[in-house]
């Protein structure tokens, strides 16, 4: 496989979050701010990544019973120290992400990519498939993100773009997009988008409605 | 290719495996350490700069908390003492758990839940030409899952209070969380703490306080057993076995 194909293959047209639909909590948990989003990005693409390459390196020496444990191990390891250095480098930041940096360990993403990717390809492959995954999952989180914080609380990254009115602007700030709840909303219009943009990407129905018949007993 | 489904392949690879993981992260906590308790002192400073209401963006915090005096106090007796040489660090947290230098609660005196209570704690006055200006008493107490710390600073009269902040609780993001609500943090400026006959009046009241009340603040919608927390932590640490001896005591110029 093409590098470029592994690298921007998930930002479009295989999103993790809108074709996969993996890791879904954690878009709705952190982008209520752009910041805090963006250390997020960065922690789980650099976890999703290494978390590759380290199960695609022992992929051949991995018993099949103590398959999942053994990435599960991996990644926990991996998260511990990302949040080590986050704790030691960037201390308010890390306060801000408190327990998220810790939930990336049940990422699915994460999971879902050591599991379906780096378990059958190579170290090099699945290294390039985990930034490439991370970027999708990148891409996703800073648009909410942009969205929410823009018209939740009128800043971008702390800075005032749109002057509330409880500040004497004139702006009338969107509670909602404060909360979780509404980038449950945003991923569905983005997914609803990219699938009109790209017809492929809808899935087959698993079944088919039939129109009610009365069955005379 | 081994079979790597055998008994002892499993085995092995998960010592291995857990081995040298647990290499990789002993390794960065270790390393790390310096720099992660280098930040949680400049934090807890903050924090208390904070309180006080003396925080100013962009210029070092250490700087900020030259002008902060640290002092000791006994808080059997209400007055400062020399018992903490300055030099050495003081751990308020492990003395608090030692019986050496804490004192049993009883379950009527231990509104907070803390247990056990340290003999001496480190206070941080802001002093002026006119005497001691703010006072910032570090608090504590059990809220819904969790020990909450903080800060609470007083003003000269040591009645009015100048600002509280929390720096460390496990509270639910979100409920009991909204501690650190800078909108709910902003309530607690300039209200009273003792109510005319001496007790502590100040607290956290459930639903609103009551409008132009002196001594109460909001509770959180959604985080009873945080607010809850909170007014008993409130009532144990300006109380009798906390800090109102030495209040008393600072205002009359004799700590």
């Amino acid at each position: 496989m093409k590098v470029k194909e592994l690298l921007f293959k998930p930002i479009l047209e295989s999103n993790p979050i809108a074709l996969q639909i993996l890791g879904i909590c954690s878009a709705l948990a952190v982008t209520s701010s752009l910041n805090v989003t963006l250390v997020m990005c960065v922690a789980l693409t650099v976890v999703t990544a290494f978390a590759n390459l380290f199960v695609s390196l022992v992929r051949n020496q991995i018993p099949g019973s103590i398959r999942i444990i053994v990435q599960m191990t991996i990644i926990a390891s991996l998260v511990i120290v990302v949040d080590q250095i986050l704790k030691a480098v960037a201390y308010d930041l890390s306060k801000q992400l408190s327990v998220f940096v810790g939930l990336i360990i049940t990422n699915c993403i994460v999971m879902g990519r050591a599991e379906a990717f780096a378990m059958k390809n190579g170290p090099g492959a699945s290294f390039l498939d985990g930034i490439g995954n991370g970027l999708g999952y990148s891409a996703m989180l800073i648009a909410l993100a942009t969205i929410r914080e823009l018209l939740g609380s009128g800043t971008l990254l702390g800075f005032e773009i749109l002057p509330l009115a409880t500040d004497g602007g004139w702006y009338v700030s969107n509670g909602l997009l404060l909360l979780p709840p509404s980038a449950f909303f945003l991923i569905g219009l983005i997914i609803w988008g990219l699938r009109t943009y790209q017809p492929s990407q809808v899935e087959e129905e698993e079944f088919k409605i039939c129109p009610n018949t009365i069955k005379e007993a | 290719m081994a079979n790597n489904d055998s008994t002892s392949k499993t085995i092995t690879v998960a010592l291995l495996l857990c081995i040298v993981c647990s290499v990789v992260v002993s390794t960065a906590a270790v390393m790390l350490k310096p720099a992660q308790v280098a930040n949680k002192k400049l934090d807890f400073n903050r924090n208390i700069l904070a309180a006080a209401g003396l925080l100013e963006e962009g210029r070092s915090v250490d700087e900020q908390f030259a002008q902060i005096a640290t002092k000791w106090v006994d808080l059997n007796t209400g007055k400062f003492t020399n018992a903490i040489n300055a030099d050495s660090k003081y751990d308020q947290r492990k003395a608090s758990k030692d019986p050496a230098r804490s004192t049993e609660l009883s379950g009527k005196e231990d509104l907070a839940k803390i247990s056990r209570r340290e003999d001496i704690s480190e206070v941080y006055l802001v002093e002026g030409a006119n005497g001691v200006e703010t006072v910032i008493l570090p608090i504590k107490g059990y809220g819904l899952w969790s020990t909450l710390y903080g800060f609470l600073a007083l003003a000269s009269d040591m009645n009015t209070v100048v600002g509280m902040g929390f720096y460390e609780h496990g509270e639910t993001p979100g409920l009991g969380g909204e501690v650190d609500n800078p909108n709910w943090k902003s309530q607690w400026i300039d209200k009273k703490v003792y109510a005319a006959d001496g007790h502590v009046e100040l607290g956290v009241v459930k639903g609103k306080a009551a409008a132009g009340s002196e001594h109460h603040i909001d509770g959180l919608s959604g985080a009873t057993l945080t607010g809850r927390g909170v007014d008993n932590l409130i009532k144990f640490w300006l109380g009798e076995n906390g800090y109102a001896d030495f209040l008393a005591n600072l205002k009359k110029g004799e700590a």
